[in-house]
């Protein structure tokens, strides 16, 4: 399917309608439906949630564009909402977790391939093998503290081992940033790219900070409050990828066209047909949020929208496991560090790095706590004879 | 449909043998060996040794009616211990009320369609009892000047703890079989605490409202053994 971005209608503002029944339909199996389909639930909440607040920020700073920008936000809360609420409640909120460190694997480990500028995908790579060793962790929590194997919900496609160390990926803030891309010479898929996996790594904070809170376990509660301040240096990290000084309308048109790719990622590889067509029906929402922006655009800055976009869409995003992609990435890359917006060995890392860690550390690691000796295996630690 | 079926349930490793072959000779590659969390245990026991209570009991001003006149025994006694339970009780029959009322629509609306009805008006009789155990238990607080719209921390703690039946009972997606196994927990518990909360009652001297109190136990029992009967035979039925 060939999508022509900036020539394609798509569906009107005025027809993107929508009631209580039809945002809250029956939710996905977390038994049946495959581990992918719940992969892109959970980024394309995830992307909505940061059009919103993108949105709702431009607000605060752009009088002008407000009835626009409030009127294209409310449809995408309600598709937000609707995508959400396909998430069923039999999810635990660590099975839920287990579900975003898989986006995060899976997703970010696709786009650092599919990523042409170098030193971007070299900073994916070097955020992938911290959500990897994410994973690790709160497979060990689910295990020691429910008593459940997080492959139920992995599905096999992605691996439970550790990666570069939680308790190692604590850095200064100044260490977090990174070199941005250029607005006048990176590639479209550049710019999406950069989107997507900050959007990813954002609503992941923000679910953690929120879930962290209704655990009564204090490890729980310890691990969640330690690896929502890893998502926060990741926000960090990824948002400081993207060029400062884009206009503001041209970052609103790469956020619409960034949602477009991703509707258009998740229709080309959905194998539940119900929630296909879900997609297929906020892909045309986007596309008629995009004409709207393009015309904005065109108005406020007389501009064509065609010098930020490109004709047609890139390949899409490869929903599939990255097993062997990243496992090559862990084994070259697992002591990499950073000084400043550099990527280091660990030996040459920023001292001021090795100070913030040593402190947040100093009473003790919950990420080393929780997984101690843990080693995966199907049905998990207790399923002794499994191993043999 | 929504009794025990085959289908295509992806959640073991057989269904995807090459990948999880993969997963599982990755994890024997790349984890450490496997060994108990020494350090979980510390963390775990430092909480434990700095955490306070979930709550307080909200004493009356003044104990008054029947804890007042039950005499030198009650006196001797915490009243704080009956109060936290009689505030469980009646918090758990109150939500034991909506709970019913939310297995009856589904019954309504599943009964048709399964090979093991549910009978309507014994599901009814039993959220009417639990409605009317929710009334004796706010009398009895109050007889004594207790605040029955307080939660008092053994309440709180016990709707944590049937927090997930309600997930089940409440999900349109469960089945019949599955709620009444919910329940069968909820029943269980509850015939406990009655004969708890007798035992308490008779400890303190208070004989008025164990009688009371025994009366409720007795329509428990019944709950149980229904709830019980029902079960089984929504299960058996499907085979």
């Amino acid at each position: 399917m060939a999508i022509k971005l900036l020539d394609t209608q798509g569906t009107p503002l005025e027809n993107q309608k929508f009631t209580w029944k039809d945002l809250v339909q029956e939710p996905i199996s977390k038994l049946d439906d495959d581990a992918f389909t719940r992969v892109r639930i959970i980024l394309m909440n995830g992307i909505e949630q940061q059009s919103n607040r993108f949105k709702h920020l431009c607000s605060q700073m752009n009088g002008e564009l407000r009835k626009p920008l409030a009127v294209v936000r409310r449809s995408e809360h309600h598709q937000q909402t609707m995508i959400n609420w396909l998430l069923s409640g039999d999810h635990s909120p660590i099975e839920t977790t287990i579900g975003y460190e898989q986006v995060a694997i899976e997703v970010t480990a696709a786009i650092a391939q599919q990523e042409p500028d170098d030193y971007l995908a070299q900073v994916y790579r070097f955020g992938l093998l911290e959500d990897f060793d994410h994973m690790y962790r709160y497979a060990a929590l689910l295990d020691r503290v429910e008593g459940k194997d997080a492959n139920n919900i992995l599905q096999s496609y992605t691996d439970v081992v550790p990666g570069r160390p939680t308790a190692e990926e604590h850095r200064h803030p100044h260490d977090d940033l990174r070199e941005h891309y250029d607005r006048k010479t990176a590639a479209p898929i550049t710019k999406m790219n950069a989107l997507t996996i900050m959007s990813g790594e954002y609503q992941t904070r923000d679910y953690y900070m929120n879930i962290g809170p209704t655990f009564s376990d204090p490890i729980a509660r310890q691990l969640y409050a330690e690896i929502a301040s890893i998502e926060e240096q990741h926000v960090t990290q990824y948002g400081s990828i993207i060029d400062p000084d884009e206009t503001m309308l041209e970052k609103w048109l790469l956020y619409e066209a960034s949602e477009v790719y991703n509707y258009y990622c998740c229709v080309e590889s959905e194998t539940n047909p119900r929630i296909k067509a879900i997609w297929e029906r906020f892909l045309d929402y986007e596309l008629g949020h995009l004409q709207l922006v393009s015309g904005l655009f065109k108005k406020h800055e007389r501009r064509d929208p065609a010098e930020i976009l490109p004709e047609t869409l890139p390949a899409p995003i490869a929903f599939e496991s990255q097993r062997e992609f990243v496992k090559k990435t862990l084994k070259a890359e697992i002591d990499l560090r950073t000084s400043g917006t550099h990527f280091v060995d660990k030996a040459k890392e920023s001292n001021q790095s090795q100070e913030y860690r040593k402190q947040v550390n100093s009473e003790g690691s919950p990420s080393e706590a929780i997984a101690e000796g843990y080693h995966w295996r199907p049905g998990t630690e207790l399923n002794t004879d499994r191993a043999a | 449909m929504r009794e025990a079926k085959m289908g295509a349930n992806r959640t073991g490793i057989d269904v995807s043998p090459v990948y999880s072959k993969q997963m599982i000779s990755d994890a024997e590659e790349l984890s450490p060996p496997p060994s108990e969390s020494v350090m979980m245990a510390a963390m775990e026991q430092q909480y434990i040794e700095a955490a306070h209570g979930v709550g307080s009991v909200p004493l009356p001003g003044t104990l008054k009616g029947v804890l007042k006149t039950a005499g030198k025994k009650v006196g001797g006694h915490n009243p704080e211990v009956l109060i936290n339970k009689l505030g469980e009780r009646l918090a758990y029959e109150r939500s034991g009320v909506r709970l019913y009322q939310s297995f009856i629509r589904k019954c309504e609306t599943l009964n048709g369609a399964s090979q093991s009805p549910i009978p309507l008006d014994g599901l009814r009789e039993i959220c009417m009892e639990e409605a009317e155990h929710f009334q004796v238990l706010k009398e009895c607080m109050e007889s004594i000047g207790a605040d029955p719209t307080a939660q008092t921390p053994d309440a709180d703690v016990s709707g944590v703890a049937g927090s997930g039946l309600m997930k089940v009972i409440t999900d349109p997606r469960t089945s019949l079989s599955q709620c009444l196994e919910a329940f069968l927990t909820i029943e269980l518990t509850d015939q406990a605490s009655w004969e708890l909360l007798i035992s308490l009652c008779d400890e303190m001297g208070l004989d008025e409202i164990s009688e009371r109190f025994q009366a409720c136990l007795a329509q428990e029992e019944t709950h149980v053994e229904r709830v019980k009967a029902w079960y089984q035979e929504s299960v058996i039925s499907q085979v």
